[in-house]
């Protein structure tokens, strides 16, 4: 059996993201600046995976840090060191804290940390981690807190800590009821020893009195308010604006522009080009302009005209790549992912044998908010505000261009407006420095709707050929996909490999993944659930496909498949450096379609012609998720999408059920968006789309109700952000075949191909 | 040129190109930051203020074009009895994700209820389309401009 891992982005195992309570863990308790106690902890993972954290990240720094203080008022100030893009981590990590501390959620304030990773550890959202990441040790940290807070109120009693018990944030003597809060007690425990963390005591889950229960996010005020908490909302005195030209073409470079034409326009300071180099996540080459505000900058664009070398990029376009992968189909993949049994041979044996092709595009971020950041550079001192899921990568980046220390360089996280994976990238906070030290002013770089989903970092289109053979009973004995993808520098694109472990990888006896790959000049990048996003579409479309073949309902069909309830094995090789991936539990995920097929009535409702309900389930981001979509297509080929129903399995713990609920809706809403309208196409190197009417979002008047249920089950709490989207895509697509006959086997949906005829 | 606007009850001067969109002087000149910039071309919503109740796309809004219209923002929504209700609706609802789009969100649906004080799905889907969301919040969009409306929130679009 040959075997290659995917090569993931932000995939990380659950033994990576677990710490180790064996190996080192610190507590440092003592007194906080203005009085009160100062809890600071650091626990390093058990391993880290370099490779899947994103770049940029010191692999020595501790881990997971918290920053407790606990005033003498009582209040409870918890330090929120990762960036907010809308996943509710602000909110979530706190009530782990809070929690174990027994405060009232009511007496506690967050903050957001600057960019430390020499105090915080790592900082960044991706890849739903922080729920894995978090769960065990922030807990901790609370714990021990209320066991100090605990011996502090013994202490000043002269009694056994076992004598008093904490809750709300006051410690009470239980035989006499005299009662001590927080604030009165901080100053006498950061005189106390810490605890060991290994060995403090966590709540019983039924004690919950925070986790598990729904918290509203603790910015919602003052988003609802309109509040400047968005990286496009800061404000430096005698701030500049900017626009940055880059060359359409992803690569090219400019060789001249008519920069005193544009400087003679209106509040226009400045216009100079900027060479860069040839990484697309790093300095880019440009045209800047600089003007007081950034509506004059914007309008001076227009009138600028630049000469570029466009670089060889400009030869490659979207229906060269599809005339490449038709050509790449007819022949053996250039690698063999992995290769069970014999596949040949089972599909000469096979019943039936079914053939499908599919194809899915280029899709852009699309972020609300686009690309931005506002820089000062003082010397060899750089200041900068950015919307950004990963300032570590920034920083290194920033350093780098402008020849400067890291440690010049101050990162201050604002709010994001939206992330998706695409602020996982720095490019615009390199741009934004480097204009600014040209500047010799304070700059808020703001890049406009065509800017932004022109210089993405693009979910990488794919190619897929299936063949699945069936016995004479309907099942499966043999699968193949030959993957067309695209490599950057030889090596799979980012975001575009393929996993030996992909489901229905290990269920099937006879089973060939290989791929080819076309050379690619377009930047791509991780989107929501990467891979997975597109992956989950084709596997469970082709799939569902060989259910119907074997004349098989698809939800028993899937059952069959999964199987008995175990964990499917681990790559061959042995955990590397970095632990084991995590693989399905089939069990875990037989219980999610179960869940789901009774929660939507699978099989049990009447539907009016050209309705029709599709399944889909998929394991991503250590979370189980199956999903079930009705969906009505007119005559016209419309498709109106009725209803989604989600079942999903996180774990033994749902943190934030109000949080939880809407990051699965969000989840399956926005790949509805995507199945529904978007692609991004190239033409000679360029990308065609400029703004939301060739890149159209999911509206209100589109989006359904989406149903979501979750099943606790005995294993570690896991993320949220991510894994409620992969199965949408696929059974939305299936219902559509149930209502109409038609198989969508390809993206965007065409109600073309859909109207009756 | 000085253009003299009313902006949440206040005259306020913006010394400004006549093609300046409101969005830019309300944001960069007046730093009234709550109203986002998303596309800048009235295709988002991002945008959205009220002049004289209605909602309006202020990106593409030329701030000469206000004359003595009464512009109202997410920072001054709050003094309105309708604008209010949304935005305890909001909160207690909990819609926002990302945060980025509910300021024009809000601003659209203090427009329609403003208008429409019972509001059906299909009203409200009429008035909310021109509002992304990226994060996709549909769900509590609906349910919180119900709320607000005092109207029970289930979706009564129901399969």
């Amino acid at each position: 059996m040959l075997l290659k891992d995917r090569d993931s982005d932000l995939a990380p195992g659950a033994a990576e993201l677990a710490p180790d309570p064996s190996r080192r863990m610190f507590l440092k308790a003592g007194a906080a600046a203005g009085g009160g106690l100062l809890l600071t902890f650091s626990v390093p993972l058990m391993a880290r995976a370099a490779t899947s954290i994103p770049a940029g990240l010191d692999a020595n720094l501790p881990s997971l840090n918290a920053f407790v203080r606990i005033a003498p008022d009582g209040t409870v100030t918890i330090i929120s060191k990762n960036p907010e893009i809308g996943q509710g981590i602000k909110t979530m990590l706190p009530m782990l804290i809070a929690d174990e501390l027994d405060v009232d959620w009511s007496m506690v304030r967050i903050e957001q940390a600057d960019l430390d990773p020499a105090k915080y550890g790592a900082q960044f959202a991706g890849g739903s981690f922080a729920t894995p990441m978090n769960w065990d040790p922030l807990r901790r940290v609370g714990a021990a807190g209320r066991q100090m807070l605990i011996a502090a109120a013994a202490q000043t009693w002269s009694c056994a800590p076992a004598d008093c018990a904490a809750a709300g944030g006051v410690v009470e003597h239980m035989k006499t009821g005299r009662k001590l809060n927080y604030g009165a007690l901080a100053a006498t425990a950061c005189t106390l020893p810490a605890p060991d963390l290994k060995t403090v005591a966590l709540k019983d889950p039924k004690d919950f009195r925070i986790i598990g229960k729904s918290m509203r996010g603790v910015d919602t005020p003052l988003v609802v308010a309109g509040q400047p908490l968005f990286g496009i909302d800061v404000t430096r005195p005698g701030m500049l604006y900017a626009v940055y030209q880059k060359c359409p073409v992803f690569g090219g470079k400019p060789v001249s522009a008519n920069l005193d034409e544009v400087k003679a326009s209106p509040g226009v300071r400045q216009a100079f080009l900027v060479e860069g180099g040839s990484d697309p996540a790093g300095l880019v080459g440009g045209v800047a302009i600089v003007a007081d505000y950034w509506h004059q900058a914007d309008k001076a664009r227009k009138a600028l005209k630049v000469v570029w070398d466009e670089g060889p990029t400009a030869t490659q376009s979207s229906e060269g790549y599809a005339a490449q992968a038709a050509e790449l189909a007819k022949q053996p993949g250039a690698n063999v992912i992995r290769k069970d049994g014999d596949l040949e041979a089972a599909l000469k044996g096979a019943a039936k044998v079914v053939e499908a092709s599919y194809f899915y595009p280029f899709l852009a971020h699309a972020t609300l908010e686009p690309m931005n950041c506002t820089a000062e550079v003082k010397g060899d001192r750089v200041e900068i505000w950015a919307p950004t899921q990963n300032p570590a990568q920034g920083r290194t980046l920033v350093a780098k261009a402008l020849g400067v220390p890291e440690a010049n360089v101050v990162i201050h996280m604002t709010r994001c407006g939206g992330g998706f994976g695409r602020r996982l990238s720095n490019d615009y906070m390199v741009e934004a420095c480097w204009i600014a030290r040209q500047a010799g002013a304070p700059v808020k770089l703001l890049w406009n709707r065509a800017d932004d989903m022109q210089h993405d970092f693009y979910r990488p289109a794919g190619f897929h050929n299936f063949r699945g053979g069936l016995d004479a009973d309907g099942r499966l004995v043999a699968f193949h996909d030959r993957f067309i993808t695209f490599s950057d520098g030889g090596k799979p694109a980012s975001s575009a490999d393929l996993s030996g472990t992909e489901f229905p990888a290990r269920v099937v006896d006879n089973l060939l993944y290989e791929t080819s790959m076309i050379p690619l000049g377009v930047p791509t990048g991780p989107l929501r659930a990467p891979g997975s996003n597109a992956l989950a579409y084709v596997f469970q479309s082709f799939i569902d496909e060989l259910a119907h073949a074997a004349g098989k309902d698809p939800v028993a069909f899937r059952l069959e498949l999964l199987g008995e309830p175990r964990q499917l094995a681990a790559p061959p090789g042995g955990p590397g450096p970095f632990g084991p991936m995590p693989q399905m539990h089939t069990g875990r995920m037989r219980d999610v379609l179960t869940l789901v097929a009774d929660k939507s009535g699978w099989g049990k409702r009447s539907l009016p012609p050209r309705t029709g309900m599709g399944v889909a389930f998929y394991f991503s981001h250590l979370g189980y998720f199956a999903e079930v979509v009705q969906a009505t297509v007119a005559d016209t080929g419309a498709v109106k999408v009725d209803k989604v129903w989600i079942a999903g399995d996180v774990g033994s713990q749902v943190i934030n059920p109000i949080g939880a609920e809407t990051q699965a809706q969000g989840a399956a809403l926005d790949g509805i968006g995507a199945a529904l309208g978007q692609a991004i196409t190239i033409d000679k190197g360029r990308v065609v789309q400029t703004n939301f009417n060739n890149f159209p979002l999911l509206r209100i008047n589109r989006a359904p109700p989406v149903e979501v249920h979750f099943l606790t089950t005995a294993y570690p709490p896991t993320g949220m952000g991510e894994p409620a989207l992969p199965p949408v895509i696929p059974a939305l697509c299936n219902a559509i075949f149930a209502a109409t006959g038609k198989r969508v086997r390809s993206l965007p949906i065409d109600p073309a191909q859909l109207k009756v005829a | 040129m000085a253009y003299t606007i009313k902006v949440n009850g206040k005259a306020r001067t913006a010394d400004v190109e006549a093609d300046t969109p409101l969005l830019w002087v309300l944001r960069d000149v007046l730093d009234l930051k709550g109203t986002k910039f998303g596309c800048g071309m009235a295709l988002c919503g991002a945008c959205t203020v009220q002049i004289n109740g209605q909602a309006v796309r202020s990106c593409v809004t030329p701030v000469s074009a206000v004359g003595a219209n009464e512009v109202t923002t997410i920072e001054g929504i709050g003094a309105t009895s309708v604008g209010q209700k949304v935005q305890a609706a909001w909160i207690d609802i909990d819609v926002p994700q990302c945060g980025y789009c509910q300021a024009g969100q809000i601003m659209s649906a203090s427009a329609l209820l403003a208008r429409n004080p019972e509001p059906t799905d299909a009203d409200i889907d009429a008035a909310m389309a021109g509002n992304a969301c990226r994060c996709a919040t549909y769900v509590r969009i609906r349910a919180a401009i119900k709320q607000a409306a005092g109207l029970a929130t289930a979706d009564s679009r129901e399969v």
